[in-house]
């Protein structure tokens, strides 16, 4: 048989993924531990406050990883979504509708931190800035996504129906981007930008560290909700009796 | 297997659907005086002050023209999923997507191009400056499209649940979101004498990405509801 | 003609309905029996291709007629207007004008005298008769009925078992359900009891 489908079909199985992925989630949790540590300490403590903005840019370590990684959980949503509908393979479906809540949590945070970095920066909580604009459509699409999946009875039709919409929104994410990022330079002629483009080494580092360990973050939450999911999901088939009776570790 | 051509079966589609809505014509002229009057609560509201209302005026147009589309979006598969016609359409063995794009040329031409042809009477009662005005229609006449298509996939998305129309709103406004900057700036850019064919560019590249891809989406998407 | 193996298929995680097999060849009328709610719409569904099988297969080398619960009929179109649409969408065998041949099928199924009123004046058995036109205009060798004679007077019934018997005896073959009181009448027929997928989990 074709080796990819082999392999599509061995990681399609529930239990096999149940027991890789709790093998997995371990690791990811301490990877997620040590680079938080690491990325904290060179954030809070080591990296130098900023000569325009002080001490409120270190906000700055925890809302950039999070807008990133809202992006990109959307964009996996997508890609997950899209083997889900072709090939019908239920962990993908389950990877996709888990995402979604993960991805919806850091746009919030992604929302927040910037607003309350925006009030000592231009001294109220909510300016339409692209970024945080950007962020709060992305918000609205992820909410979509999870809307769309509660307002279908059946599981399976629910996430498929959801990974179409990651697959839609995924598609026109990039145009909204831009679009917005275009917008706002439009109306604003200089808006305080975030001092990207020249960013000093102390101040790459933590974000660096920062942004891996959203990432394993995002991987191990993921990981267990979906394999909650495939409990729930399956609590009558074999597998999972065996599993609860203490049969199968 | 002696299947219809394809442009048979797509012209008595279109057929059927401009004699339902000529049928039920009371009912499409609903969205329009909801533009209407969603128009007319902007000078209720903020004053009726000309230059106020000038500088609005691309923005307000675009979003009632906006809220009026989707208004209409939810009935756009609604009878033919509740009545089994839908489930007959996917059997035919025509290309669904085919099918789906026949019921959104339909849809644009009785609430799409009827927004269009309103267009200069908003216009009017926006007090939009004369130099705006056709580049307003011209990207009504460019975007509209894009609402009909990308609202499809909403439209289809939640066909089979009862109360999609909320749902609909939500799943599609997001994704108008550039269509509307872009359409908005244009008509800007035109009143203050500024360069505006980059924006309408746009937009149509916009509309012939839509047209490529929002009828397959729209398709699995019906099978979907189906299913 | 049609060749079932080991078809099952899972709503809520739980089969729907026990796996069946069966084979169908030409010129024979399958009767699909059971309970209500034991998956008699589901199965038809699925052989007509609207839903994905969970596990088996379905052998099925020419595209199905499915005539289902829902008559596909058009509340403000007339019967005439719905049946023509029909045969220009679905596509069939035509060998006279389209109005004449529509004109026909309308009076073969007995709606003549309401043929040009709309379709939301029309009664349960009307539309029934009114959904089951095209059988009389299509093509397709393998017909899924789903519940056929519901709503249908003595008359009708005994017109739609006239149909029947004329595509099998052109070599057609048919699937049929139906919950039980109403069962084609003088025909060779297999059955195939279906039984809910839900209480052997249980």
């Amino acid at each position: 048989m074709n080796p990819i489908y082999l392999f599509f079909h061995k990681t399609g199985s529930p239990p096999w993924f149940y027991r890789f992925a709790g093998k997995l989630i371990p690791w990811l949790w301490a990877g997620f531990v040590v680079l938080t540590a690491i990325g904290l300490y060179l954030g809070l403590l080591r990296a130098p406050p900023d000569y325009q903005q002080g001490e409120s840019v270190r906000i700055m370590y925890l809302h950039v990883p999070a807008a990133w990684l809202s992006m990109m959980i959307y964009g996996m949503m997508a890609v997950t979504g899209f083997i889900a509908l072709v090939w019908r393979i239920r962990i993908m479906e389950v990877l996709t509708i888990s995402s979604a809540p993960v991805g919806a949590a850091f746009t919030i945070i992604a929302l927040v931190t910037g607003s309350l970095w925006g009030r000592p920066t231009w001294g109220t909580y909510w300016v339409w800035d692209a970024r945080l604009t950007s962020e709060l459509v992305l918000l609205f699409l992820y909410i979509g996504v999870i809307a769309l999946y509660n307002a279908y009875d059946e599981p399976r039709k629910a996430a498929r129906a959801a990974a179409l919409m990651a697959i839609v929104g995924a598609v026109n994410l990039p145009i909204i981007h831009y679009s917005v990022m275009w917008w706002n330079t439009l109306h604003q002629g200089s808006s305080i930008g975030t001092s990207g483009s020249s960013i000093h080494p102390s101040m790459l580092w933590p974000l660096v560290f920062m942004a891996f360990a959203f990432k394993f973050y995002y991987g191990a939450n993921l990981l267990s909700r979906a394999r909650l999911k495939l409990l729930a999901q399956d609590h009558r088939k074999r597998w999972v009796q065996e599993l609860l009776s203490g049969k199968e570790k | 297997m002696s299947q219809p051509a394809l442009s048979t079966a797509f012209l008595a589609l279109l057929r059927r659907d401009f004699l339902l809505a000529y049928r039920r014509r009371a009912e499409l002229l609903q969205p329009l005086v909801f533009l209407l009057v969603v128009v007319t609560l902007f000078p209720l509201g903020v004053g009726p002050s000309p230059q106020l209302l000038a500088k609005i005026a691309p923005g307000v147009i675009w979003i009632a023209a906006l809220l009026a589309t989707v208004l209409s979006l939810d009935s756009l598969f609604r009878s033919d999923y509740e009545d089994g016609t839908l489930e007959q359409m996917v059997l035919s063995g025509q290309p669904l997507a085919l099918i789906a794009l026949a019921r959104i040329v339909a849809h644009w031409l009785v609430a799409g191009l009827p927004i269009i042809l309103l267009s200069p009477l908003l216009a009017l009662w926006m007090n939009l400056p004369d130099a705006g005005v056709p580049v307003l229609i011209k990207s009504l006449a460019i975007g509209t499209p894009v609402l009909s298509l990308i609202g499809a996939i909403g439209g289809a998305l939640t066909v089979s649940l009862k109360r999609g129309g909320q749902l609909l709103s939500l799943l599609v406004f997001p994704l108008y979101v550039p269509l509307l900057i872009l359409a908005t700036s244009a008509v800007s850019a035109a009143v203050s004498g500024l360069p505006y064919n980059g924006q309408l560019g746009l937009i149509l590249a916009g509309m012939i990405a839509a047209l490529t891809l929002a009828p397959f989406a729209t398709a699995a998407a019906l099978k979907l509801s189906l299913s | 003609m049609l060749s079932v193996s080991e078809l099952s298929f899972e709503r809520y995680f739980e089969p729907v309905f026990e796996p069946v097999s069966f084979e169908l060849g030409t010129g024979s009328l399958l009767l699909v029996t059971g309970a209500n709610g034991c998956g008699k719409t589901t199965l038809l569904r699925l052989l007509a291709g609207l839903l994905e099988p969970s596990e088996g297969e379905i052998k099925c080398p020419n595209r199905p007629l499915y005539a289902g619960h829902n008559p596909a009929i058009k509340d403000d179109l007339s019967v005439e207007e719905n049946i023509r649409f029909l045969m220009r969408f679905m596509g069939g065998r035509c060998a006279k004008s389209e109005l004449e041949q529509c004109q026909e099928i309308i009076k073969e199924i007995g709606l003549a005298p309401v043929a040009q009123q709309e379709g939301r004046t029309l009664s349960a058995g009307q539309r029934k008769r009114c959904s089951l036109s095209r059988l009389l205009f299509c093509d397709e060798a393998l017909w899924l009925l789903d519940e056929p004679y519901s709503n249908l007077d003595r008359e009708g019934i005994a017109m739609l078992d006239e149909i029947v018997r004329g595509h099998l005896d052109d070599g057609g073959s048919c699937v049929m359900t139906t919950h039980g009181s109403l069962r084609p009448e003088g025909f060779d027929l297999q059955e195939c009891f279906l039984l809910s997928g839900r209480e052997q989990t249980a």
